[in-house]
């Protein structure tokens, strides 16, 4: 069964249109990850899902139920955790998820259980009687995570959640939401411009670009659709028609004094190349990431403009992964 | 079942908001005190009404100026909930806009209340011990009192929430909220006996909604009143009823 469903979604604001035309289907038990640039409609796509704003046109189903016209029934089959924090933090931990259960009409019994249960699931029994505003990034969002989960939905959204965390709090939540899924059983949707979130996360991923899904499938399925290698060479002249010439190179792409190629089995071929390319400065191998994929089909970076030395950065991570 | 859970949800964050926030009590009683011992006592020694000393006859006056000024800027606190999106969390959850606009009501209504309390019991005080004579507080008219104040700060506290709805910064909020007020103050006759006015003050003093609360207070504090408590309370529930209308409409079309 499909959880989410929608049909020529579109929402416009003042002529501008955030999400265009969406066509989405996303089944139970799965965590599928939206992927796409800051702006590309996948906060307002997550806003209409979960009824805080009405679509323009179009329709979507979550759970089976109409998000306009059966708002109520929608908004008691989702949990989620905003992008920006929603906690209150002149309340603490407990009191946050006393109110959550409140306000979504709990058994008191059953509310202190999962009270007690999500806390233990994010490690945060022991603080529970902080104050939030004395919480970390990271135990905030794990707080938040944690209160998303406790009334028992079905469809547990995710924006952006691991934004603005440092690496180490990052992989707690990854591992919590890996944790989550195991033992609640529901689907969690999230938003994300990290691709080693949706690489490490999702079943299933779309990429978001100017509110159109651009390409839909598993991390797997698209990341073989760069059909080998990508070795990328920083050269002031290369010679791109030697290169051209040898028959492992599927693909050549010139961006920004670079060389993008796409090589099968470069570990073995990489000498040839460097030879035919003429004087090089340096060079970077690996196997095709999500990056690739972006730069594939929206022809550029997600990160472009982002931060400088995006390629300088790949170069670090390589090295790490060795 | 879940609806009244919601309410009860919304107002127990508020409460709970207001007791960790212990300046804030003292903040809003400090400045009555203020107009009462030092405006009161130093137009006082000067001027009296029909015989009653002026801090006895403004007492009712700053009572309400007290629930006016902390209901209406209790509507800042939704300015900081869509600021922190805290509002985001309770718009998301499966209770209807009213639920959540009568709760804040309670919420601030408890508050206001609190603060209501104190300076009634101070009034008492100051009474018995013949600072301010004159001043009727045995507990019926406490009572009375505060049973005609919740009426006033739920409709007040209403009017702070629908200026909250649609302001997108506390700043915001703060302009628009002191542009009402002190005229909504100064025209209710807390400060001035108001059956002798200048002609073309009288219909300000009238349909100003803040007069009918000073008057009734007056009554019960001072045993006189320009109106009568019917006219007071018919003018007061009216009001209640309008801005409540008008509060959840404005929460209807809230954007988050």
């Amino acid at each position: 069964m499909a959880v989410i469903e929608t049909e020529n979604l579109t929402k416009k604001y003042n002529g501008l249109t955030a999400v265009d035309n969406l066509n989405l289907k996303i089944e139970e038990g799965e965590i599928f990850g939206l992927l796409g640039p800051n702006g590309a409609g996948k906060t307002t796509t997550l806003l209409t899902l979960t009824t805080l704003i009405e679509p323009t046109s179009g329709t979507a189903r979550v759970n089976g139920f109409d998000v306009v016209k059966q708002s109520d029934l929608v908004r008691k089959s989702i949990g989620i955790v905003f992008q920006d924090p929603s906690s209150d933090e002149i309340l603490t931990g407990y009191e946050n998820l006393k109110l959550h259960g409140l306000l979504y009409g709990m058994e008191p019994s059953l509310r202190e259980k999962r009270i007690k249960d999500v806390l233990e699931l994010v490690d945060l029994t022991d603080r529970k009687n902080d104050l939030v505003k004395k919480y970390s990034g990271g135990m905030r969002r794990r707080l938040e995570l944690a209160r998303g989960l406790m009334h028992h939905p079905k469809i547990l959204f995710l924006d952006e959640p691991t934004l603005g965390l440092d690496p180490q709090s990052r992989t707690h939540i990854w591992q919590y939401i890996e944790k989550l899924q195991k033992e609640e059983n529901i689907s969690v949707i999230i938003t994300t411009h990290y691709m080693e979130e949706v690489d490490r996360l999702c079943n299933r991923m779309a990429i978001i670009d100017a509110g159109k899904i651009v390409v839909l499938g598993t991390p797997e399925e698209l990341k073989k659709v760069i059909g080998g290698d990508v070795v990328t060479v920083k050269t002031a002249n290369p010679n791109i028609a030697a290169v051209k010439k040898l028959d492992f190179v599927k693909k050549i792409e010139t961006k920004n004094g670079l060389v993008y190629l796409t090589v099968t089995d470069a570990d073995k071929n990489l000498s040839e190349i460097l030879q035919a390319i003429g004087k090089v400065e340096s060079v970077e191998v690996h196997k095709p990431t999500l990056d690739d994929v972006f730069i594939h089909y929206t022809g550029k970076e997600i990160r472009e403009g982002e931060a400088e030395g995006g390629w300088a950065n790949k170069i670090i991570n390589y090295n790490r992964k060795k | 079942m879940s609806e009244r859970s919601g309410l009860y949800a919304i107002w127990y964050r508020e409460f709970k908001v207001f007791l960790r926030e212990k300046s804030r009590i003292v903040a809003s009683i400090i400045n009555p005190i203020l107009w009462l011992l030092v405006f009161g006592g130093g137009l006082g020694s000067s001027i009296s009404v029909k015989g009653t000393n002026y801090q006895a006859f403004i007492y009712p006056g700053i009572l309400a100026q007290a629930a006016l000024f902390s209901s209406i800027f209790f509507g800042v606190y939704i300015v900081w909930d869509r600021k922190i999106d805290f509002l985001k969390e309770v718009l998301v959850a499966p209770i209807s806009r009213t639920t959540i606009f009568v709760g804040k009501i309670l919420g601030g209504a408890t508050d206001a209340l609190i603060q209501s309390a104190i300076l009634l019991v101070l009034g008492a005080v100051l009474s018995w011990s013949g600072i301010i004579p004159g001043l009727n507080l045995g507990i019926l008219s406490i009572v009375l009192s505060l049973f005609i104040l919740f009426i006033t700060i739920s409709a007040l506290v209403s009017v702070g929430l629908i200026i909250g709805s649609k302001m997108e910064s506390p700043e915001g909020f703060q302009l628009i909220s002191s542009f009402l007020l002190f005229p909504l103050f100064f025209l209710s006759g807390a400060l001035f006996p108001i059956n002798n006015l200048p002609a073309w003050l009288a219909p300000f003093v009238i349909i100003d909604p803040l007069t009918y609360p000073v008057d009734a207070l007056r009554k019960i504090i001072l045993g006189a009143s320009h109106f009568t408590l019917m006219t007071d309370f018919g003018v007061m529930l009216g009001f209640l009823a309008l801005v409540v209308v008008i509060g959840t409409y404005a929460f209807k079309k809230m954007k988050v």
